[in-house]
């Protein structure tokens, strides 16, 4: 069997730089050639001995000291938080922390969002969209009294195309909170409101998710995100009448 | 000072001797902070101060005469080497033996070769720190690796003979 081809990609799986599709389609082949499992077996082995016989040279003692010195040569007494070579260490450590910690909650953020999406579609996908049907913001605020740890406003929607359709208690990380259905021609759009927008920046940030435009803010202990196959700009214009609701 | 072992490590391998490297180190970082402010947050900072001590040991006397020439493509001539040193044939552990195939290689194939399996770099990686497309960092590594297991087949025929 000519396995060329084959083996010509091994390194770059063995460095996992392979394509999750090209890399699922080379453990198949593996599991099929023994030729190419054991050239994969050798290789792999020459990167782990490669790894421990690289790691060769320490540094002597003293040497960072004296490169720290070296880079900030006039340290002053006491003023050690003034050292050029400590701050961009600390500017070094700080930015390391920084970015992963923007990574995780980047990371945490989308996956909010993206269960705010899933909530969105399986209410429009339900027989029952809404628990509580009405265009009546005084009957459906009331609704969710007793069933929410908080309260909010809804909008005075006369004199705007969005009509509200109802409400729903969901519930996102073990949060309760509402979701209000309101429709745009022929749009729906979900609203859903949260306490504790720890993970929500306070300023309304719009991005899409899977196509759906999502618009999301906090505001007074509560986290608000608009989702809906309507344009950015009926998202946002629907975030502006819940957030002057709120501030009232 | 971050990744400074690491870094004096790689400074070992690149200048083949610990005087040269930590010379080169020292400089490394002295250019790293004078030039923090022209780092651009967001960008990988590891891949940016490996190319600085690289460029710094790139522009030295001794990395000059040692890098060689590059030909067009960006891709080093595989030396055509007739025998496979002593240090090679005679090391004892298997250790030994990938040390001194290291030191043997033509630098660019060391340096890559450590930054992929030492440093655990990413191919997007290195191809930041040395400055190269990442077509380039491929075909380099796959080179190195050849070059590579050649010199440690050659010990296993040598023992065998």
């Amino acid at each position: 069997m000519n396995c060329t081809l084959w083996k010509d990609q091994l390194d770059a799986y063995l460095d996992g730089e392979l394509p999750d599709r090209d890399s699922a389609a080379m453990d198949e082949h593996l599991r099929s050639c023994s030729d190419c499992a054991s050239e994969a077996f050798r290789r792999m082995q020459m990167k782990r001995a490669t790894r421990a016989a690289a790691l060769r040279f320490t540094p002597p003692a003293g040497l960072r000291e004296k490169i720290e010195r070296s880079v900030a040569p006039k340290r002053r007494r006491l003023g050690f938080l003034k050292s050029p070579a400590l701050a961009f260490a600390v500017a070094l450590v700080l930015l390391a922390a920084v970015s992963a910690f923007v990574m995780v909650q980047r990371s945490e953020r989308e996956h909010v969002l993206a269960e705010f999406v899933d909530l969105h579609v399986s209410a429009l996908a339900s027989a029952n969209p809404v628990d509580v049907v009405s265009t009546d913001r005084h009957t459906v605020k009331p609704w969710f009294q007793g069933k929410l740890p908080f309260t909010f406003n809804l909008p005075e929607l006369e004199g705007t195309q969005y009509k509200l359709v109802g409400g729903k208690l969901v519930f996102s990380g073990h949060h309760p909170g509402a979701q209000l259905l309101f429709e745009l021609h022929k749009h729906e759009l979900s609203v859903f409101i949260l306490q504790n927008g720890e993970r929500v920046p306070a300023a309304p940030s719009s991005q899409t998710e899977d196509g759906f435009s999502v618009e999301s803010w906090s505001e007074n202990g509560l986290s608000c995100t608009v989702v809906s196959d309507a344009g950015a700009g009926d998202v946002h214009a629907l975030g502006e009448l819940i957030r002057t609701a709120n501030r009232r | 000072m971050p990744l400074f072992s690491q870094l004096y490590n790689f400074a070992c391998w690149l200048a083949g001797d610990r005087a040269a490297a930590e010379d080169l180190v020292q400089e490394a970082y002295l250019k790293a902070y004078k030039g923090f402010a022209s780092y651009r947050q967001g960008t990988n900072f590891r891949a940016w101060i490996y190319r600085i001590l690289r460029n710094t040991y790139l522009t030295s006397q001794a990395g000059l005469s040692a890098m060689g020439s590059l030909d067009e493509s960006g891709e080093v001539a595989e030396p055509e080497t007739a025998e496979t040193p002593e240090s090679i044939l005679l090391a004892a552990r298997e250790q030994d033996r990938i040390q001194a195939a290291l030191e043997t290689l033509p630098v660019h194939y060391r340096e890559i070769i450590l930054l992929c399996d030492l440093e655990e770099m990413s191919y997007h990686e290195i191809s930041q720190a040395l400055g190269i497309p990442i077509g380039t960092v491929m075909s380099r590594l796959s080179r190195a690796r050849h070059a590579m297991r050649r010199l440690l087949s050659r010990h296993e025929e040598g023992a065998s003979r």
